[in-house]
């Protein structure tokens, strides 16, 4: 895969052509300055999306996937959220140097985001309709009858039955998974480059979940739109991204494609993270009547306060040692295209393979 | 993008704050206008309480040769038409003011508390006949429930205090009990409940408290309503009877006569009131501000 | 959607017949009547005679019997007589109406056009010194007694222009009666707006922190757009309420107003009627502003179902 290629011998830089790379972050860091101390919420984070490809970019709640997704649209609460450090590279274009014009400019019709709750994203007040052609209007100076014609047009492409009637409903008429879908016609109304998805299926069934999943991988072949998926779902991840970021307290401590990730784990806490699926038909059939205990990671995820120097992941890791806690593990390739930071990354594929 | 200097961001937070003076300099930054509503509270309630030492004069003397003299000299804010000190009935008007605004929030509040907890707890008839009964006294604009309740029981200072807290009441109950019901939802209640503590107890030890941030920032703003009826009432000739001094009646015996002749009978007990419903107001917004930032004003 | 209405006026009903005993049993909670305080201000009391005016006056039945009559008559519009001038009480209040509808609902005017704007641009604007200071203007409007303001209205009038405000029936045009009634109606809407202000400044706030608002500057939409297209819309739902709610407890402030300006409406009414004891008065003129308050507030719901599309679902 190109994305390999692309990721060059610090994991920040490109190595191959400009052109291949549509979205390029260099050492992010978005800080929290709040009454109880500075909160690093995204603390030096670095990737390239290929142009068409899918990155996810996985972690628990508070590792700092959202904040980073909101950094890439410069959508952070500011105060107390301010982005201090890096660049956010848009087919070249630094979007942390724009001014707010240019950046309104880029929102929705360059890169776009998809929210987790439909329910709440939606303005209630405004029929779907007006909602989609908004951005019609904004960035393509599209009439207001040409963008509502387009607005069906989308609905059709995201599948939702009857278009043109659902055009003038309003989102309290919709299901959830309507819902959802009429977000994504919204975000992806003037074909964008890159579409951001914020934990698109979590608020929906589960069955739902596979449509929409299937809905965006459709879309973006069509499209050729990039897509930035961030999930703690590592079932989501499985199906649908080409390479995947692990993060945890604002820093990325994994990264590889997906087979890679899924065969050889290289950091604790992607093992802890795909050992607590729970695996109920493997248990019956495969392990016999003695049922396996689920596997949690014991602890809970640190304030980001106050860091200490040392690996931050060691107080919950099973293989911490005393290397481990005094001195935080730097983040290399361990093997091609794939990327970790731990003293031990070793012992943990190891681990995996057996 | 503009170079962000860490420790100006982190002080504006408010982080590194240490111990009282800390905090209450803290709060005074964050919140000057809250800061200084509470002054004006404190002196409110100081010169209620020192009312013998602050003034020279007492408010009940008459005397005829100094009516309507003017602001100045021993008289600092004049005198009346019966040749009472004007600063001397201010002063102590602070005490009745206070009295009855303080005793018809705390009575009302009480007897509120109590039935919007019950109300929202214990569900069932009560709560639908509760329901309606404050729903029925709300129909009714606060002023006009308490000057026919004033006009009913009589005038004296205890009638006074009763006639503004029970219009009170039905506010206070609507919010406590809308905050019991969702706090009765909540998971702790279900592991009081669990762990098999009885309603009443879970009501008093677990519900209650969590309803006290509300319950303060709505006492503060029935303060300042309790002020304002208090001297409409007086005003109308409905409140505080002689020979307490009541800033709103001090305005009704000036009235209109008074506009052309003597204006300093009418200013200074309408700034009084002003400036305390004033402190209040801005106290009260200050500790919404804090306890329950939802409901930002 | 006609269920709804006939739920609501049902409910509307309940409430008013709710109303119409409490203010009954809140007129009569202390023992002793009218004839009392006659007797008291005679200084000695003749039984027969007061038992003939008992009589008279219907005061010797027992007390749900006086409701009903009192309610009976309600019905038919036959509102008692008044103690003092003993004319029919309804054509004592009739009169005095229009004026006090006119006042009142100038101050509404006056409250919305000040208080919804000044709300929004306090919101759009938070806390920058306009905020500030718009903020302790409403705060002022809220803290001030109306009927002080009143006074101190007639002071500047009195000092800078030498005349008194003080309404006359007998002016031309109509033009001149609103004019001269804005005098009274701004010292009432003061502290209405300050109330508008405040509400439509919170609830912009709170609609602005709304996930959707988020969705919609993620679409690149203007500062522009989000306040006024996306956040007002949402924000008026509240504001609608509270104006109408607002709209029936003008007339606490409108009792002080009218006193302090003269008006002869029906608020100022309400006091001269408690200060003589003219209990059948009372009695309707409460029950008078207890349904307007009621059928404002049924209006009002009307209006938000009208402006809020989710409202038709929820049945």
């Amino acid at each position: 895969m190109s994305a390999q290629a692309a990721l060059g011998a610090e994991g920040r830089t490109p190595a191959t052509q400009p052109a291949e790379v549509v979205l390029e972050v260099d050492d992010l860091q978005t800080y929290f300055f709040t009454r109880g101390g500075l909160v690093k919420a995204v603390d030096g984070v670095s990737f390239a999306v290929p142009r068409g490809a899918t990155l996810a970019i996985v972690g628990e709640s508070g590792c700092g996937k959202s904040v980073t997704a909101l950094s890439l649209m410069r959508l952070v609460a500011d105060p107390p959220g301010r982005i201090v450090g890096g660049s956010i590279r848009l087919d070249g274009v630094d979007l942390l140097q724009l001014d707010d014009q240019a950046m309104r400019e880029i929102r929705g019709n360059r890169i776009s985001m998809v929210f987790q709750e439909p329910m709440t994203s939606l303005n209630p007040v405004m029929t779907i309709g007006r909602q989609i052609s908004e951005a019609l209007m904004l960035h393509q100076k599209m009439s207001q009858k040409a963008a509502l014609a387009r607005a069906v047009e989308m609905l059709q492409l995201v599948g939702i039955p009857e278009p043109k009637q659902r055009v003038k409903e309003y989102p309290h008429q919709l299901s959830g998974g309507m819902r959802q879908r009429a977000m994504i016609a919204m975000a992806l109304a003037c074909n964008p480059k890159v579409l951001i998805c914020d934990e698109p299926t979590s608020a929906l069934d589960v069955t739902i979940q596979a449509q929409i999943l299937d809905l965006i991988a459709k879309l973006q072949r069509e499209l050729g739109t990039a897509v930035i998926l961030i999930t703690h779902d590592l079932g989501v991840v499985a199906e649908t991204a080409e390479r995947v970021i692990v993060m945890y307290a604002g820093r990325k401590v994994e990264e590889a494609t997906v087979g890679d990730l899924f065969a050889r784990p290289r950091h604790p806490y992607t093992r802890g993270l795909m050992n607590s699926i729970p695996r109920l038909a493997l248990m019956r059939q495969e392990r016999g009547p003695a049922v396996e205990r689920l596997q949690e990671i014991p602890g809970i995820v640190p304030a980001l306060v106050n860091l200490p120097e040392a690996c931050i992941f060691a107080p919950r890791c099973a293989f911490a040692d005393d290397k481990c806690r005094g001195q935080y593990p730097p983040y290399e390739q361990k093997s091609p295209g794939h990327w970790a930071a731990c003293w031990h990354s070793d012992r943990i594929a190891e681990k995996a393979d057996g | 993008m503009a170079v962000v200097d860490h420790s100006a961001e982190l002080a504006r937070a408010g982080a590194n704050v240490r111990g009282w003076t800390g905090s209450l300099l803290f709060f005074v930054r964050r919140y000057p206008l809250g800061a200084i509503g509470a002054v004006i509270m404190a002196a409110f309630v100081l010169t209620a309480l020192f009312a013998d030492q602050i003034s020279t004069f007492d408010p009940f003397t008459t005397n005829a040769r100094i009516s309507l003299a003017r602001p100045g000299g021993e008289h600092i804010l004049g005198a009346d038409f019966m040749g009472r000190d004007v600063f001397a009935r201010i002063v102590y008007g602070a005490r009745i003011s206070l009295a009855v605004s303080v005793g018809a929030t705390v009575l009302g509040c009480l007897i509120g508390v109590t039935i919007g907890l019950m109300s929202g707890f214990f569900g069932g008839w009560f709560d639908l006949i509760v329901q309606r009964l404050m729903d029925i006294m709300q129909s009714l604009p606060l002023l006009v429930m308490a000057l026919v309740m004033a006009a009913s029981l009589g005038p004296s200072l205890t009638n006074t205090i009763i006639a503004i807290a029970i219009p009170l009441v039905p506010n206070v109950a609507r919010i406590i009990r809308s905050n019991t019901l969702s706090l009765r939802e909540m998971p702790f209640v279900e592991a009081a409940r669990a762990i098999g503590m009885s309603e009443t107890r879970i009501a008093v030890v677990h519900v209650l408290p969590n309803t006290l941030a509300p319950l303060i920032v709505l006492a503060t703003a029935q303060l300042g309503s309790a002020i304002l009826v208090e001297s409409s009432l007086a005003f109308l000739g409905l409140g505080v009877p002689e020979p307490h001094p009541s800033w709103g009646r001090m305005l009704s015996e000036s009235a209109a006569e008074y506009v052309r002749t003597a204006p300093w009978l009418v200013i200074f007990p309408g700034i009084a009131i002003s400036a305390v419903v004033f402190g209040t107001n801005l106290f009260g917004d200050a500790i919404r501000d804090i306890l329950d930032p939802r409901q930002r004003m | 959607m006609a269920a709804y209405i006939v739920r609501r006026l049902l409910l509307m009903l309940v409430t008013l017949i709710g109303m119409s005993i409490l203010i009954f049993v809140m007129l009569r909670l202390v023992p002793g009547n009218i004839t009392d305080i006659i007797f008291d201000s005679a200084g000695f009391v003749n039984p027969a005679q007061k038992k003939k005016i008992e009589r008279q006056l219907g005061l010797d039945q027992p007390i749900a019997v006086q409701y009903v009559t009192w309610i009976g008559g309600l019905m038919r519009g036959d509102l008692g007589y008044a103690y003092v001038s003993e004319k029919p009480a309804i054509e004592e209040i009739l009169p005095r109406i229009p004026v006090t509808a006119k006042l009142a609902l100038l101050a509404l005017i006056f409250s919305i056009i000040i208080g919804v704007p000044l709300g929004v641009v306090s919101a759009v604007r938070q806390n920058t010194t306009l905020d500030y200071v718009l903020r302790v203007l409403s705060l002022s409007g809220l803290s001030l007694p109306s009927f002080w303001l009143g006074l101190l209205i007639l002071m500047a009038f009195v000092q800078f222009w030498g005349w008194i405000p003080i309404y006359r029936s007998d002016t031309g045009s109509i033009w001149e009666e609103i004019a001269l009634l804005s005098i009274p109606a701004a010292a009432v809407g003061f502290r209405s707006s300050a109330l508008v202000m405040r509400l439509t400044r919170s609830s912009m706030l709170e609609v602005l922190r709304q996930d959707y608002i988020r969705t919609a500057r993620a679409k690149g939409a203007s500062d522009t757009s989000v306040n006024y297209d996306h956040a007002l819309r949402n924000a008026v739902l509240p504001v609608v309420t509270i104006i109408g709610i607002e709209a029936a407890f003008l007339i606490g402030g409108l009792i002080v107003t009218e006193t302090v300006f003269n008006v002869p409406g029906v608020a100022r009414f309400l006091v001269e009627a408690i200060r003589w004891r003219d209990y059948p008065i009372v009695q309707n003129l409460v029950m008078f502003i207890a349904i307007i308050v009621v059928v404002v507030n049924f209006l009002v719901d009307l209006m938000y179902v009208v402006l809020d599309p989710r409202i038709k679902y929820e049945e």
